[in-house]
């Protein structure tokens, strides 16, 4: 008597029999004849024929026959729109039934169907719902709004549904603002502007309230609510933490993560000195271990978090490395992710049983985790210095074993090692050598033809093992190919006397034979050099190499940060932004985390401007990718990242600048021009030096050109005139004007003080209210000496955009207090936009036309800018000193359409089309940005700039 | 949310799906299938799999696959944590949770499923309330329906779904008022080839059996509390007493629940039940091995170790063993190469061994990767962490109810490597 009953036919057409079932008298015999039609639905038959028969079923007061008819009803309404309405009628009677039961499943089956006509019907019973005298009929009302805006948004929108799920989230029952939660959530996905969530103290509050009461899966939409919300300062993140921290000792990993996730944002405000803060720490760790008791799917997913964690805050799970051990017959999924881990926690403490583990792993059954294993124990070598030797001869047993991937693997890794330790272990070289044959991947005959180069000169036989590859140039990878030339051309260079014979041998297969440009590339700059100036070619190919950096596959800090804000999605799982893969996100907002008010640590926030002139400060710079002209030229090609610090010197720069223009196109002769591989080439050479000018990389020869105009010009934006903000009347003596500049990428604020009074004035200080951009002084006010009467001190204090942020009205206005040895002093002044705009704004051409299409129109604001002489060309190259960059230019019916970006300090960007009229004074602007308030002031800023420097 | 769900059997079937939106084709599940190819093992299909519409995430329990289609930013954990919601209310419907089974209750599945999500939001997912809506099927409920022509879906609003105490029902009525605890204990281990630990910590739950009438409040408290490192608790225990006191206060579910699972560290203190002594070796250039392997119990507070199973993977040149045993029965399946000795009960006085030759293939060097062995077993009334209970209280009826405590130590993850 089992359901399996219903999966057996007969003879007859079984919709035949189905049919006859369905309109049968008694009831026992439809609701049987039901079931077997949902049976062969679930297993993916095509039912639908029975679709008016099974609707007459509906009417019934059997509670089980009128779910199984509703189950049908959501599965086919849709291929059966007609139909469906005859369903109509019940649905509305069955909303107004006394059972909140059947109240509730009426509409939330409506909602299921997603046919427009049937929605038609629903908005009258849903409103009604909405507000039911039952929690259990709200709180699946509340979803049903959800369903419905899936279907019919702007009905939705119209009915005034989204306001009423709004008010649910203050209701009494927590269930049901644990559903309007979620529902605004998933609505809000699809509008990422609106602010559908509006979240202040009181409605968290609210949440906050609810979350210790409804259910676990409420707990987590609440929490992934909460996380989206700044608090305003320290108490109330301390006290939002407080009430969550319960949360980790919850059975459901699910709701820990999220509890996870509010917490490492929040804590982020939480000054580093609190005792909360340091208990908060350790009440991290055991849930996480734990986390990794569970099934291997939630260890994989809370693998990948953990790996993020320990990337943002090490401290948290510094002690707990023996949990990542990987156990034999753990999935290979968490193996790899366990093995990624160790080697982050791995310090000078632990490193001893690190290896010992690592070494055990080396000798398992599956290759992709003995290969990983291998390279683990490299990096442990690059990551602590005290284990390197034990490292090298760990990879040295595991060479012994001849096992053909665990030697490749060993060898790559070693050349990382003899990268990070020069003069150190070269004693190993012989070791190596001997398995020279057994090679047959690309990566290890390039690390291998790599060490023999550069070691070259104490490798007897290098000349004929390098020969040996020479054989079969043509078969071998390019990264072999590159790196064999490179070598060659360094043994050259050491031994100049027994291998002339080779290196023109290499020359020719590179530069004749080869198709490929990259290669021809190189052996060309190569022979130009060795022929013209060996010396020169000595200091270039011999360069000393720049250190690799302790931490490889770091994740870069901006996307570390935003992920920090997406634990537990599926953004955190990939690594990825979740803009960059999630379908239907329509440009998600970046999450970033908040800022600790006050905090001094600019290398720790997210939106301090980097300084553009101090290379020192950018984060480890990742050599860029193969094919790259200065780089190939240092061949660091194969290379992991550097540590931080300019990544070429800049002299070196400057001759490969010069190489490019002057060697080649005599080389080459008239040729350069119709090749556009040998113009990719090129480019590519500044493209590597761009960044640390803050000029965007881009290929192409234009670029070049452009590239000359911006590397001379002094990036510093338009200077307003001094005003006086304070005049001496109103404080006791002191005169006080000023104004802002930004100036090689650092905000000031230049200010005059004069002491209008009799008496001397010292001890002066400054500090500025919350503002729109959270603009600080970034040091304290220098006024070295004290002010005598009638003295004037000109002041040029440094801005941080990293205080705390409170919107301003107007946006710009910035409250200042000046304080001396007198009183205490108050103005506000104006600061101008484009001091926000930094030096990194130039949008690539395609984001741009996709952010251009992706901002509402609703955004868009047009203004004019009347009477000012300028033609494109002008236009661009004087917006440009203020850091506002031309994308492209259009010319259409006389009129110059000049499309730029610009980047705020705090990461917005603003896009504006600017047309100029050739030959009329005025220019039309339209700007688009996610936040539309700064329209106006953008305008300012254009007219500023195009006006006066036309006056002048 | 949660957008569709479909059961995939091991011979890579889809035998079920449910559609909570629109209905998204079947065809979705041919990257699962994809990636499930280039999976060796059926345990290592990555949980997540991106297709270029929608996520498909999965869970391997009972050899099948439950595959989750979602289309927007879900958290992954969640999807995960439901799957497993699902197979756990099936195996408590079913007694078992196999293809089979779901077949014969097929469209109690499809209620169930349909009164678990909403839209992919989840709606009822305690096993207490379900009940209610939906009555788990058996023998006699299905003669007592054809013979009277009732059904097995409830009429009623479910009594704890909107109280204070979701998980319980009211008027809950028992003539013998019964609470059992057993507090199980899981090891983790991998033990090093000369025996030391490398790592080892345990999983202990706390698994309830509470028939009591009306709506008693209990309290249970520890000797020893500040033993547990991490805990996680059924939602029905008041985490405000056990952050001052370090007890659990609890209105229990009715029925058989778990109350709370915890995690004592890796930091040394975990007592290890079990030695393993042993010699494998291969000599270069025979085609045979030596193979020994003694068992002996230590730490076991004078408890008996029992159900002692130990499997291990031979490595791929073993091509057949020949052991004896001391005691118990092994196996060897030459095509798996999967070694599988069940020893029984160890006698401290006559510890068990297994002795013998391996015979590899002639010519084959000597195999690279050592065995490791996985070793199961049971220890009655110890907890190895040393968490004892001290006493449970009840509280708001006036019944003396009957109460039990049980203890046991089992191997979870225990690993011997050579």
């Amino acid at each position: 008597m089992t359901d399996s009953k219903y999966f057996t036919t007969t003879k007859k057409g079984e919709i035949f029999e189905l049919k006859a079932e369905l309109n049968s008298d008694k009831k026992e015999k439809k609701k049987e004849a039901v079931k077997k039609v949902i049976a062969s639905m679930t297993v993916g038959k095509d039912v639908s024929a029975l679709f008016p028969d099974v609707v007459n079923c509906m009417q019934t007061d059997n509670l089980e026959l009128k779910k199984l008819v509703y189950l049908y009803l959501m599965n086919y309404a849709k291929s059966q729109p007609d139909m469906a309405i005859m369903a109509v009628n019940t649905f509305v009677k069955d909303c107004e039934d006394p059972n909140p039961l059947i109240r509730a499943l009426a509409v939330r089956t409506m909602g299921c169907i997603r046919v427009d006509k049937i929605t038609e019907y629903l908005c009258e019973p849903l409103r009604k719902c909405l507000k039911d005298e039952d929690p259990y009929v709200r709180k699946t009302a509340a979803v049903c709004v959800a369903k419905l805006h899936d279907i019919n948004a702007q009905l939705v929108e119209d009915q005034g549904f989204l306001d009423t799920l709004k008010d649910l989230i203050s209701d009494s029952n927590p269930m049901v603002v644990a559903n309007a939660v979620a529902a605004l959530s998933e609505i809000a996905e699809s509008h990422p502007n609106s602010n559908l969530l509006d979240l202040n103290p009181q409605s968290i509050n609210k949440l906050l309230t609810a979350l210790n009461e409804c259910t676990e899966w409420g707990q987590i939409f609440i929490l992934d609510c909460l996380a989206n919300y700044t608090p305003r300062d320290d108490r109330e993140s301390q006290s939002i933490c407080e009430r969550v921290t319960p949360r980790l000792s919850h059975a459901n990993s699910a709701v820990v993560l999220s509890a996870v996730k509010v917490l490492m944002k929040f804590m982020e405000m939480l000054p580093k000195d609190l005792d909360y803060y340091g208990t908060l720490l350790k009440k991290l760790a055991p849930p996480l271990v734990t986390l990794l008791s569970a099934e291997p799917e939630l260890q994989y997913v809370a693998l990948r978090n953990i790996n993020l964690i320990v990337q943002k805050r090490p401290e948290i799970l510094k002690h707990e490395m023996k949990v990542f051990f990987v156990k034999y017959n753990d999935p290979i999924y968490v193996k790899l992710e366990k093995l990624d881990i160790m080697i982050r926690l791995a310090s000078q403490a632990n490193i001893a049983q690190v290896l010992a583990e690592l070494k055990e792993y080396a000798t398992e059954v599956d290759v992709d985790f003995v290969r990983k294993a291998v390279r683990a124990i490299g990096r442990c070598a690059i990551k602590v210095e005290q284990s390197a030797e034990r490292c090298v001869s760990t990879l040295l047993d595991l060479i012994q074993t001849k096992v053909n991937y665990v030697v490749q693997e060993a060898i790559v890794v070693i050349k990382d090692i003899f990268r990070k330790y020069p003069n150190k272990y070269e004693s190993v070289i012989a070791t190596l050598c001997e398995n020279l044959d057994s090679l047959d991947e690309p990566e290890a005959r390039a690390a291998m033809i790599w060490i023999v180069g550069e070691y070259a000169e104490r490798i007897d036989n290098a000349d004929e093992l390098l020969e040996s590859f020479l054989e079969g140039f043509h078969d071998e990878s390019t990264q072999v190919q590159l790196q064999l030339l490179t070598a060659i051309v360094k043994l050259f260079l050491k031994k100049p006397t027994e291998t002339q014979e080779l290196v023109q041998q290499v020359l020719s297969l590179a530069t004749q034979d080869s198709d490929n440009p990259d290669l021809r590339d190189r052996g060309y700059i190569y022979w130009r050099l060795l022929s013209t100036d060996p010396v020169a070619a000595k200091e270039v190919v011999l360069a000393e190499k720049p250190l690799i950096s302790e931490e490889t596959d770091l994740i870069e800090p901006t996307l570390l940060e935003e992920l920090t804000c997406h634990i537990g999605t599926l953004a955190s799982v990939y690594h990825k932004p979740p803009s960059a893969f999630v379908e239907g996100s329509r440009g998600v907002q970046h999450k970033r985390l908040p800022v600790r008010a006050g905090s001094g640590e600019s290398s720790e926030s997210p939106d301090a401007s980097q300084p553009v002139g101090v290379v020192a400060d950018t984060p480890p710079a990742v050599i860029p990718s193969q094919g790259d002209l200065l780089g190939d030229l240092l061949n660091l090609d194969l290379a992991p990242p550097t540590s931080s610090g300019p990544p070429v010197v800049p002299s070196m720069q400057m001759g490969a600048m010069d190489l490019l223009g002057g060697g080649l196109d005599s080389l080459l002769g008239g040729d350069i021009g119709g090749s556009p591989a040998m113009g990719g080439g090129l480019a590519s050479a500044p493209a590597a030096v761009a960044p640390s000018l803050g000029a965007p990389a881009n290929s192409g020869l234009d670029m070049l050109f452009d590239l000359g105009g911006s590397v001379g010009m002094p990036s510093g934006s338009f200077v307003v005139p001094k005003a006086v903000w304070l005049p001496a009347m109103k404080a006791k003596g002191l005169e006080i004007s000023g104004t802002f500049a930004r100036r090689g990428g650092v905000l000031q604020m230049e200010i005059s003080l004069t002491n209008k009074a009799m008496s001397v004035m010292t001890d002066f200080a400054i500090q500025f209210n919350r503002n729109s951009f959270g603009l600080a002084p970034a040091g304290p006010l220098q006024v070295l000496t004290p002010l005598s009467p009638n003295q004037t001190t000109e002041i040029s204090l440094p801005l941080s955009t990293v205080g705390p942020v409170m919107k301003m009205e107007p946006l710009n206005n910035l409250q200042v207090a000046v304080k001396n040895n007198i009183d205490v002093f108050y103005f506000s002044c104006q600061y101008p936009i484009s001091i926000l705009f930094v030096e990194d704004g130039k949008m690539e051409r395609q984001v741009f036309l996709a952010t251009w299409k992706d901002i509402p129109n609703d955004n868009e604001a047009q203004f004019q800018i009347k009477d000012c002489h300028v033609n494109s060309d002008t236009a661009t190259s004087r917006l440009q000193t203020c850091n506002i960059f031309t994308i492209a230019k259009r010319t259409v019916e006389g009129q110059d359409m000049l499309y730029q970006s610009i980047k705020l300090t705090n990461g917005i960007w603003i896009l504006v089309e600017l047309r100029v009229q050739t030959g009329s004074p005025g220019c039309m602007m339209s700007v688009k940005c996610r936040a539309p308030e700064v329209a106006q002031l953008v305008f300012q800023c254009y007219e500023m700039v195009l006006k006066t420097s036309s006056d002048a | 949310m949660i957008h569709s769900l479909f059961l995939v059997n091991s011979s890579g079937d889809i035998f079920l799906e449910k559609h909570w939106k629109s209905v998204v084709s079947r065809s979705v599940c041919d990257y699962f299938f994809e990636a499930q190819e280039r999976a060796t093992e059926p345990e290592n299909v990555p949980p997540v799999i991106p297709t270029p519409h929608h996520y498909l995430i999965n869970v391997l329990r009972h050899k099948i696959f439950f595959v989750a289609v979602i289309q927007t930013e879900v958290p992954p954990l969640f999807v995960i944590e439901f799957l497993h919601r699902v197979v756990d209310t099936f195996q408590d419907y079913f007694g078992v949770c196999t293809e089979a089974a779901i077949k014969d209750n097929v469209v109690v599945v499809y209620e169930l499923l349909e009164e678990m999500l909403d839209n992919g939001f989840p709606l009822a997912t305690e096993s207490n309330i379900l009940k209610e809506l939906i009555k788990p099927p058996t023998i006699l409920r299905t003669v007592v329906n054809t013979i009277t022509g009732s059904t097995n879906v409830g009429e009623q609003l479910p009594t704890g779904q909107l109280s204070v105490v979701p998980w319980r029902r009211t008027g809950v009525k028992y003539t013998n008022n019964e609470a059992y605890f057993d507090v199980v204990e899981e090891i983790d281990a991998i033990i090093d080839k000369s025996g030391s630990t490398i790592t080892a910590e345990i999983q202990g739950v706390i698994d309830a059996c509470v028939k009591l009438t009306g709506m008693p409040d209990l309290t249970l408290s520890f000797m020893n509390p500040r033993l547990l490192d991490d805990v996680s608790f059924h939602p029905c225990v008041r985490f405000k007493r056990w952050e001052a006191e370090r007890i659990l206060s609890f209105i229990p579910p009715d029925g058989n629940f778990r109350l709370l699972s915890y995690h004592v560290s890796s930091q040394n203190l975990v007592a290890i039940p079990v030695y393993v002594k042993h010699n494998i070796t291969f000599r270069e250039g025979s085609s045979q091995g030596r193979f020994e392997l003694t068992l002996g119990p230590k730490q076991t507070m004078g408890k008996a170790v029992e159900s002692v199973l130990v499997t291990s993977q031979l490595p791929r040149g073993v091509l057949n063993v020949n052991l004896n045993p001391s005691q118990g029965t092994y196996t060897f399946d030459p095509v798996t190469k999967l070694l599988s000795w069940d020893v029984g009960k160890i006698n401290p006085q006559k510890l068990p061994s297994l002795k013998g030759s391996m015979s590899l293939q002639t010519g084959a060097s000597k195999p690279d990767e050592n065995p490791t062995f996985n070793i199961q077993f049971k220890i009655q009334q110890l907890a190895i962490s040393g968490l004892k209970v001290n006493r449970l209280d009840m509280y708001g009826e006036k019944y003396k109810p009957f109460k039990g405590i049980k203890y046991m130590t089992k191997a979870g993850k225990f690993q011997v490597r050579t």
